[in-house]
């Protein structure tokens, strides 16, 4: 059977395509639900034998869709592994341009992605459920502004990382490229708009989703709904940060579970083998795994920016605070499991990387020509970690006392994810799916519940023409395909 | 007159190909008034069946992203070919191999083990690997099969145009959108940049000396990389003269060296060889232990002056007892 | 396969005006050496693209020769300099396409030495016998 695939993303930008199978018992209640992502490219192993210092150009190609958060990981890893402070400016500089990159993917996100289920609404047909539905929605005005912003985000990564899709800029140390005062004036244009815009953002969702008791029934209700651990890099005041910090863990219960450094995540993080799918399932350590099961026995948790959000104690940047409280006031206090919550959890964290580059850039010293140290120690070991927009990304690399890889770990962003995915599938479908009745329901709920994880930008373009093409397969207990959903297949 | 129709669609690939489309930004609006987008991007075996029921040759052009190690993959672009007038070659991936291509340095069994088995976070004391059937629970579920070899998309089906870059800049994308749309097309085969070398069109090449001659050689991290004189006569090793130009030197310009993502001239036809025999040509040493010594300061010429063309190297992979030249 | 006796196909790139000349001396002395190698008369040692090499072993060599003047007596004065640099810098690459190390082989031959070109020739030949085919799964079929 080969009509039995899925696009889902993030994961389809992340390592191909994926598949959901639903398997139905002799009562046609949910048996087994499945995620399968069927694609593998082996970075960890063509990693070895090449420089360490191509690492940032050779592992942005694992995605075109946050190859920024990678490039960033890896430079970082670099860092670490020669043991070389990177010049004030230069930190500086990278995390503005980290900043710029997660307010890009962020906002766009949410009005070309996640946007659409709640902006245009979840029961409005397929055919609106995308950007242009949101167009038509909030205006036209908006739009261009949406187009715009994105536009500008993405030229300043250009201008300093020739290239958006796959930057080149960082060394360990360093960066290749500075800031001129023009640069500087320019892009703090470019920030204060940001300020604004996230603002705008959070306010479309307050007056189309929070006024809205149907959509915050469906946001707090327990379709959508884990309690799992959640894990995200926090600051030395437990602030949520993008590009540096410790990595925090907090249990189903909001306690602080673990804190530790980057370095130390192979005390905390293992990574489990299903025979179904090419891709594997983080899970806690030191909990251990359960199989694809919740709650505080369960090593299962989550990343990205709810997790995050509920893995600090708050932002550290005034606005972005004001609305981080307001959220968990409504969801009733923290954590919140409530997967779709990711969608505003997003653009709280838009505004804090819009304030932070305000912030990076009103200081002059961003301007400073001192944007390398040259390395002088024999590397050995580096370990580099970000939160890029779909989570905790971690590069861990070996080499030999020249710099030559022999050997290579990554766990990607939205790997960590994947266990969570699959059980907010089955949720999902089992909610759905009872006595053999299939609702029609599925298609809406099964998608919203992933596409809450971050469907990538990529994904706009399925959004563009139409909706994100999706098929389900569901067995009954003989495994005869009973029911297929599709939707934008034409 | 019924509008063009127009597919996209991805095997290999990192997405980013996808998001060079969208970078169109306003022109993709465009694009779409001017052609009927049958998909994009889309997913395999989707419309597989929809696709299947297209009479051959109703799309007029398919660009394909991504470089080809599954056999879904294969399955899907022989069915494209079949469907479209013109298939072209999106980005480095599918049209030189790509990075992914690297993997030709090894075979299937060799990634599965350091993916499943030996990196150290991964936990699996049973050595489970995917398998293209299992039984779950009763339940059977498959995977593609993964090839030992990463193919470009021509080693696959037969491509009409190649797009260089990783990813293609939008200008040249919108060249050859409307080169198409409007029937202007150049001869079959053609790689839609010009045909010239980067560094014709490199800045920096003014800097260059009149004879080019190096006696060491440089790793980026290692110096203060001069934001004005050409990389190889910084000593550190740029791509340049083995890649051709269009892409704008994107890399240049943000001040770091080119690993000729634009893959090489029409005269060429193994960049890697190419850029091995011009870096010989520019060091100045002659002596048998000093050249040996400059030669030890090339760090990993293989999976550089290849970095994004592996697959389309004349060795195309590394031979090893498990896998034959051609095999999948 | 497997019970035919294997003939390693060599591949020699001569410079016309020493090497080739020196194994056309051998020719003419009647010296015998072994039959496998296939000569490519090129201008220069220094002509060789690092193209040519691989292709060779593409298109089903098992070893390859490069020949040219000795250091210092190259017509173009740095033809040979150059085929030398491109041979160490093959060296360092070629292992990463499974091409053992000894499979591609330089040697300064002039044209008075018959006599080394017939050595070389056989001495070269043996060790590729030895090492035995290139393409060992050429031909595997297609899964
Ligand atoms: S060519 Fe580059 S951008 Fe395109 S799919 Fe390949 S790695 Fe990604
Ligand atoms: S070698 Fe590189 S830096 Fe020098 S001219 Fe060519 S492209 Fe420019
Ligand atoms: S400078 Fe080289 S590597 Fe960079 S985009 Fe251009 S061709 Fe590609
Ligand atoms: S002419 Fe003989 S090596 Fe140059």
């Amino acid at each position: 059977m080969s009509n039995n695939r899925i696009t889902i993303d993030p994961i389809t930008r992340l390592e191909g395509h994926g598949k959901i199978e639903i398997f139905l018992d002799e009562k046609g209640n949910v048996d087994k639900a499945f995620l399968q992502i069927p694609e593998l490219r082996g970075f960890e192993q063509f990693a070895v034998g090449r420089p360490a210092e191509e690492m940032p150009r050779i592992t942005p190609r694992i995605c075109g869709v946050c190859p920024t958060a990678h490039h960033m990981a890896s430079t970082k890893a670099l860092d670490d592994l020669f043991k070389v402070e990177p010049t004030p400016v230069a930190k500086k500089i990278r995390e503005f341009i980290y900043s710029t990159f997660m307010l890009e993917d962020h906002t766009l996100h949410f009005f070309f992605l996640g946007g659409p289920d709640f902006v245009v609404g979840p029961q409005a047909p397929a055919a609106e459920r995308n950007i242009l539905g949101v167009l038509n929605k909030v205006g036209l005005e908006i739009g261009k502004k949406v187009i715009e912003i994105r536009k500008q985000c993405r030229d300043i990564i250009s201008y300093l990382g020739g290239k958006v899709i796959h930057p080149v800029c960082g060394l360990p140390g360093g960066v290749s490229k500075g800031l001129t005062e023009e640069d500087r004036k320019k892009f703090l244009e470019v920030a204060k708009a940001g300020v604004e815009f996230a603002q705008f953002a959070l306010k479309i969702f307050d007056d189309i989703v929070l006024k809205n008791k149907e959509y915050v029934d469906i946001v707090t209700g327990d379709v959508y709904y884990h309690r799992t651990y959640y894990m995200g890099l926090v600051d030395e005041n437990n602030k949520v940060n993008f590009y540096d910090g410790y990595i925090r863990v907090v249990d189903p219960n909001g306690k602080e579970y673990a804190k530790f450094k980057c370095q130390d995540y192979l005390n905390h993080i293992a990574e489990h083998v299903e025979p179904w799918s090419y891709i594997k399932f983080p899970y806690l350590k030191n909990v251990g795994w359960k199989g694809f099961v919740d709650g505080e026995d369960s090593g299962i948790y989550r990343v990205a920016p709810l997790a995050r959000l509920n893995a600090s104690d708050g932002m550290a940047t005034p606005l972005a605070q004001e609305a981080y409280e307001k959220m968990y006031e409504t969801l009733g206090g923290k954590p919140a499991h409530n997967t779709l919550a990711f969608h505003w959890a997003r653009l709280i964290e838009a505004l804090y990387a819009a304030e932070r580059m305000v912030e990076l850039l009103e200081d002059k010293e961003i301007t400073d020509p001192n944007i390398r140290n040259i390395p002088t120690e024999t590397p050995k070991e580096g370990i580099g970690v970000v939160e890029a927009p779909r989570g905790t990304l971690i590069h861990h690399y070996k080499t030999d006392d020249r710099g030559i890889l022999t050997e290579a770990n990554l766990i990607v962003a939205t790997v960590n994810n994947a266990a969570a995915i699959n059980m907010s599938i089955r949720r999902a479908a089992e909610k759905l799916i009872k006595n053999g009745n299939v609702s029609d329901g599925i298609l809406n709920m099964v998608e919203m519940a992933f596409r809450a994880y971050d469907p990538c930008h990529a994904c706009a373009t399925h959004s563009l023409p139409g909706d994100m093409p999706l098929i389900i397969n569901i067995y009954d207990a003989d495994r005869k395909l009973i029911h297929q959903f599709k939707r934008n297949v034409k | 007159m019924s509008k063009p129709k127009v597919a996209f669609y991805w095997c290999a690939s990192c997405g980013g190909c996808e998001e060079a489309v969208v970078d169109l930004a306003e022109n993709i609006l465009k694009v779409v008034e001017a052609v009927d987008i049958v998909f994009w991007p889309v997913a395999l075996d989707f419309k597989r069946k929809d696709i299947e029921a297209m009479p051959d040759k109703s799309i007029a052009v398919t660009f394909i992203n991504g470089a080809i190690r599954l056999s879904e993959q294969e399955e899907m672009v022989k069915l494209l070919r079949k469907k479209s007038q013109l298939i072209v070659a999106f980005g480095s991936c599918a049209h030189l191999g790509g990075v992914p291509g690297l993997a030709n340095f090894w075979d299937r069994e060799s990634i599965f083990n350091r993916a499943y088995k030996t990196t150290p976070s991964t936990h699996n004391p049973e050595g489970i690997v995917p398998q293209e059937k299992v039984t779950v629970d009763g339940k059977e579920l498959t995977l593609p099969k993964f090839y030992n070899t990463v193919f470009r998309l021509d080693q696959i089906i037969d491509v009409d145009y190649y797009l260089p870059g990783c990813a293609p800049p939008p200008d040249l994308v919108m060249n050859a959108i409307n080169a198409i749309l409007e029937g202007k097309l150049p001869p079959k085969g053609t790689v839609l940049s010009p045909n010239k070398s980067l560094c014709d069109d490199c800045k920096r090449n003014e800097t260059k000396p009149e004879k080019l001659t190096i006696k060491e050689i440089k790793r980026p991290h290692e110096i203060m990389l001069d934001p004005e004189k050409c990389f190889l006569a910084q000593g550190v090793i740029c791509m340049g003269p083995a890649t051709r130009t269009g892409c704008g030197e994107r890399c240049i310009e943000a001040n770091m060296p080119c690993r000729g993502c634009f893959g090489p001239t029409d005269q060429v036809i193994d960049q890697g060889a190419k850029f091995l025999s011009v870096l010989a040509s520019i060091i100045d040493v002659n002596d048998e232990k000093e050249i040996e010594k400059v030669m030890d300061t090339i760090v990993d010429p293989a999976g550089t002056f290849y970095r994004f063309s592996l697959p389309s190297s004349l060795m195309r992979r590394k031979r090893m007892p498990s896998v034959a030249d051609n095999e999948k | 396969m497997s019970n035919e006796k294997f003939e390693p196909k060599i591949v020699g790139f001569l410079c016309n005006w020493c090497s080739y000349t020196g194994a056309d001396l051998a020719g003419t002395s009647r010296m015998t050496y072994q039959p496998n190698l296939r000569i490519i008369r090129v201008m220069c040692s220094g002509r060789v693209d690092p193209q040519f090499i691989f292709k060779a072993f593409k298109e089903g060599a098992d070893g390859v020769l490069i020949a040219g003047c000795h250091p210092g007596d190259c017509h173009y004065k740095e033809g040979n300099y150059k085929a030398l640099r491109r041979y160490k810098l093959i060296k360092k690459l070629q292992s990463e396409f499974g091409i053992e190390d000894e499979r591609i082989r330089l040697e300064w031959i002039s044209a008075s030495e018959g006599a080394k070109f017939q050595e070389v020739c056989n001495e070269f030949t043996e060790t590729i016998r030895k090492l035995g085919p290139f393409n060992s799964k050429k031909g595997g079929k297609n899964e």
